[in-house]
């Protein structure tokens, strides 16, 4: 059965709409396979705006997996605005690729990427446009399986009603592996149907499936136990985890697009994972452990990758990238190598370290001298001390003194607001922070041109990190801290104005923080927030707190229990039965020892504390040196 | 900079909805790609040496889009024409390339001929309301500019006007079904400030005769250039550039339009 191009009845509708060139696709680099000639279908979703979703690693990736598989094609959909949703709706046109504009509902898998729970409103818009059932009970057998990767599907619970199936972790093999079960299961003639397939998926224990676990309570609303409903499904589904990145050097051919996007660069991950161990941060405690790219694999990515997207900046991603341990070779190395030739190399994540303003002197000698950016997170060494992002304000100070005496003018930190154990004090001592930067940066330069922007957000426990038992700090706390700090900043006469001041209200990290701790029972709030018009919740023009509050009350879902409620030891969480390979008696005394202000030292650099996800998932620390150079290009 | 070359380009099919911004991004992207020795201004940010001229709005297609280019060596004009082509994604197609000889590209752009495809509408009205919009001597409409709501007078800048009957849906606009059949007009229009665009004459059909299409018109700029003063169409910008000592003789855009 082939599949007509839906292109002939979406293109009457572009001229109305804002950007039409988002939803034309023909991307430098993508990709448009025979349909018949595919055994396995995938439509691969970055629930959110063209311009945000088409610069996503993991859907790049996974697009160009997919594609270079033989009786294989992926193509890509995103999140469509309201205007074009209304006149789509008007027209009886259905959630179409861009690749070839066929129509999502006949692919064998949706796969969405999650990496930010901000997305689940803008799924069931995509699963009612393709024509699909929004729940899962309601598909047929010629529903493609709506399965979700990326970091939010870590707990995936509040949309397991939405969901077919899960995966957690690396999506590189497992990808490929369920590619393989999906084309055996339809040479076979499909054996039991839709859940004869979800059964073939479960039962390898790599992929989670929502229907097969049942969930039950306590008379207080507490969970008693999640557990299998039917034989030969594991008690626990766990995590993926691609052990030599070298092996995987995707991106290879970035996708180029039309369209201006959030991210105008060719980015290349030069490791995975991080052992730092902040505790508030769910990527660094869900992707370990440490897997570094090799410097000879990161210059030829570089290379291929300039090379096939005509882009002229590179970033090198990770999540905290100047601690790669040949990150000095790398950046020195590709500076050498892109020596005038206007392209410019930015290190997004760094660390607050004197070695880091080296690197951004190398990093800019191509390009422009703007701003760095630092994290200290917390604004006193108390705080500091409970996140466990060991930074003292001397390495702060030396650090920025540095720099501003090396000329940059510049300087950005980012804070937040709504730790566990916060007071007004901590708060306000960002305000000291900032004020001794400025005045450090002053007498290191004898100018007073300088600047310093704090950008402040608000702190959301995630799952499967010691801060999963904290209770959020409520909204209207964070926003009084958030005015005392404004007014510490404002009314300093000597520095206020050299300092600028970005925050968001403490609001929708409420709504976040639901999302991301929620159980099944929050599934009905996001179905009815998305029926009363709630799209693109990570936007603040489209997003309604009210809405969210409003349609929590209607449907009995008590957000202060979900969010600002402490939970004891023994709480059976919702994702317990997602294992991200951590030990939770491990995540337990972290989160004790966060009360107790005790610092916990990175793995790579001391010996072993036992998080547990080595010896479970039977991974290792991979790490460098390797030795090698970049040698200089070659110019045929 | 050692030479300046000067590019006509197609914008066709899908890649009609880029705007003006998204295909400087794509041609700059190209440049690199095809290893273009592509000069850079002097400065703090310093841009690649590329300028376009009487760009075709978002969601027009074009056979006749004009850049200039300045490179740091001598480059072939028709290996550049076939590097940047191939560097571009399919649909914006590089067709001509000379080096650029005296004088400013954008100043020989007078005027475009437009075709404008109207699927459903009524061939009879059509003539009607293009009769009474020629026999008028001012046609005002409305558009909202960048600057605001502008009123001006989308008749005097008409040189030409006349309907023809074709197919609907062409390689150059989009994947419609070709087959049935539909009107066509056909206009040369001379770039005046404010400019008269396809859809301004559209509006002036609308109020002199009542005459609206049922669904948006397919439109593509089919050739710009020098005003031939005989025969009242717009001649090859480039031919100066070919051959200094000729005029605005119809050359190349003869040629392209009698293919399409």
């Amino acid at each position: 059965m082939s599949v007509e191009s839906l292109f002939p009845r979406l293109e009457p509708l572009l001229p109305k709409v804002q950007k039409p060139i988002q939803y034309v696709g023909g991307e430098l680099n993508s990709t448009v396979k025979d349909w018949d000639d595919a055994q396995v279908r995938w439509a691969l979703m970055y629930p959110d705006a063209y311009e945000v979703g088409l610069p996503n690693q993991g859907v790049q990736i996974l697009y160009e997996i997919l594609n270079e598989l033989p009786e294989t094609l992926a193509e890509r959909t995103y999140a469509v605005w309201p205007d074009l949703e209304a006149l789509m709706r008007s027209e009886g046109v259905p959630q179409f690729t861009v690749d070839a504009h066929r129509p999502v509902r006949a692919f064998d898998v949706l796969g969405l990427s999650f990496s930010t729970e901000l997305g689940y409103t803008n799924m069931l818009t995509a699963l009612d446009l393709a024509g699909i059932p929004l729940r899962a009970a309601d598909r047929g057998e010629d529903d493609p399986i709506v399965l979700a990767g990326g970091h939010a599907a870590f707990n995936p619970e509040p949309i397991a009603d939405f969901l077919d199936a899960a995966v957690l972790g690396d999506g590189e093999q497992i990808a490929i592996a369920i590619t393989e079960v999906i084309r055996e299961w339809k040479a076979e003639g499909r054996p039991g149907g839709r859940d004869g397939l979800l059964m073939r998926l479960a039962e390898s224990g790599g992929v989670y499936v929502p229907k097969f676990y049942d969930v039950e309570y306590h008379p207080d609303g507490r969970i008693r136990r999640v557990a299998p409903n039917r034989p030969g499904v594991p008690w626990r589904v766990h995590k993926h985890t691609v052990m030599d990145l070298d092996e995987w050097p995707y991106p290879k051919k970035p996708l180029v697009p039309l369209a201006e996007t959030v991210h105008e660069r060719f980015s290349v991950e030069i490791f995975r994972g991080c052992t730092r161990g902040c505790r508030f941060c769910q990527a660094g405690m869900i992707t370990r452990p440490v897997r570094e790219r090799s410097i000879e694999t990161i210059g030829d990515m570089v290379e291929a990758g300039l090379r096939e997207s005509g882009f002229n900046e590179v970033g090198l991603l990770s999540l905290s990238s100047a601690d790669h341990s040949e990150i000095g070779e790398v950046a020195k190395g590709l500076a050498d190598r892109y020596d005038g030739t206007q392209t410019g190399l930015s290190l997004p994540s760094t660390r607050v370290d004197a070695f880091n303003i080296d690197l951004a002197n190398e990093f800019s000698r191509n390009g422009r001298r703007s701003g760095l950016t630092f994290a200290p997170e917390g604004g006193s060494e108390r705080m500091r001390k409970v996140i466990n992002k060991m930074v003292s304000e001397e390495d702060l100070i030396r650090t920025v003194t540095t720099a501003y005496g090396q000329g940059w003018r510049q300087v950005k930190l980012y804070f937040m607001c709504g730790l566990p154990t916060e007071t007004d004090e901590d708060v306000l001592g960002i305000a000291d922070l900032a004020k001794k930067v400025i005045k450090a940066g002053r007498e290191a330069t004898g100018s007073r041109d300088i600047r310093c922007t704090v950008s402040i957000g608000g702190f959301v426990p995630k799952p499967h990190t010691p801060f999963q038992w904290a209770a959020q700090c409520e909204a209207d706390v964070v926003d009084r801290r958030l005015s005392a700090l404004k007014a510490a900043l404002r009314g300093d006469k000597e520095y206020g104005k050299a300092i600028g001041y970005r925050y968001h209200d403490g609001k929708p990290s409420i709504v976040e923080g639901l999302l991301s701790r929620g159980d099944r029972r929050v599934g009905e709030v996001i179905r009815a927030v998305w029926a009363a018009g709630g799209r693109f919740d990570g936007w603040s023009e489209h997003f309604s707190y009210e809405r969210w509050m409003r349609c929590a009350a209607e449907t009995g879902i008590d957000i202060d229990w979900y969010t600002v409620r402490e939970r004891e030891e023994n709480e059976v969480l919702p994702w317990d039965h997602l294992d991200a390979g951590l030990d939770r008696e491990w995540l337990w005394q972290d989160w004790q020892d966060a009360l107790g202000e005790g610092e916990v030292e990175d793995c790579r650099w001391t010996p072993c504390y036992d998080c547990g996800v080595c010896p479970t998932m039977g991974t290792e620390i991979q790490i460098g040196p390797t030795g090698k150079k970049l040698l200089p290009l070659t110019v045929l | 900079m050692a030479q300046r070359l000067r590019v006509r380009y197609a914008k066709r099919g899908r890649l009609r909805f880029t705007s003006h911004r998204d295909i400087s991004r794509a041609v700059e992207r190209a440049v690199r790609r095809a290893g273009i020795p592509v000069a850079f201004s002097a400065g703090f940010t310093p841009h690649p040496k590329i300028s376009y001229a009487g760009a075709a709005p978002t969601g027009v297609a074009s056979e006749a889009e004009y850049l200039e280019i300045g490179v740091t060596r001598p480059c072939d004009p028709e290996g550049l024409r076939a590097g940047l082509d191939a560097s571009l994604p399919p649909g914006l197609d590089v067709l001509d390339v000379v080096e650029a000889r005296a004088g400013s590209l954008a100043d020989r752009l007078e005027g475009s001929d437009w075709e404008l495809r109207l699927p459903g509408a009524d061939a009879g009205l059509a003539t009607v309301a293009v009769e009474k919009f020629l026999a008028a001597d001012l046609v005002e409409v409305e558009r909202l500019t960048k600057k605001g709501m502008r009123r001006f007078d989308a008749r005097g800048a008409v040189l030409s006007l006349a309907v023809l009957e074709g197919t609907e849906g062409t390689e150059r606009t989009a994947g419609q079904t070709p087959g049935r059949s539909c009107v066509i007009l056909r206009m040369v229009v001379r770039h005046a400030t404010p400019a008269v665009r396809p859809d301004d004459v559209l509006t002036g059909l609308r109020l002199v005769a009542d005459f609206a299409p049922p669904s948006p018109p397919e439109v593509t700029r089919l050739a710009q250039g020098p005003l031939d003063a005989s025969t009242g169409e717009p001649a090859d910008p480039f031919d100066l550039d070919r051959d200094p000592t000729r005029g605005g003789e119809p050359g190349l855009t003869e040629r392209v339009v009698g293919d399409l």
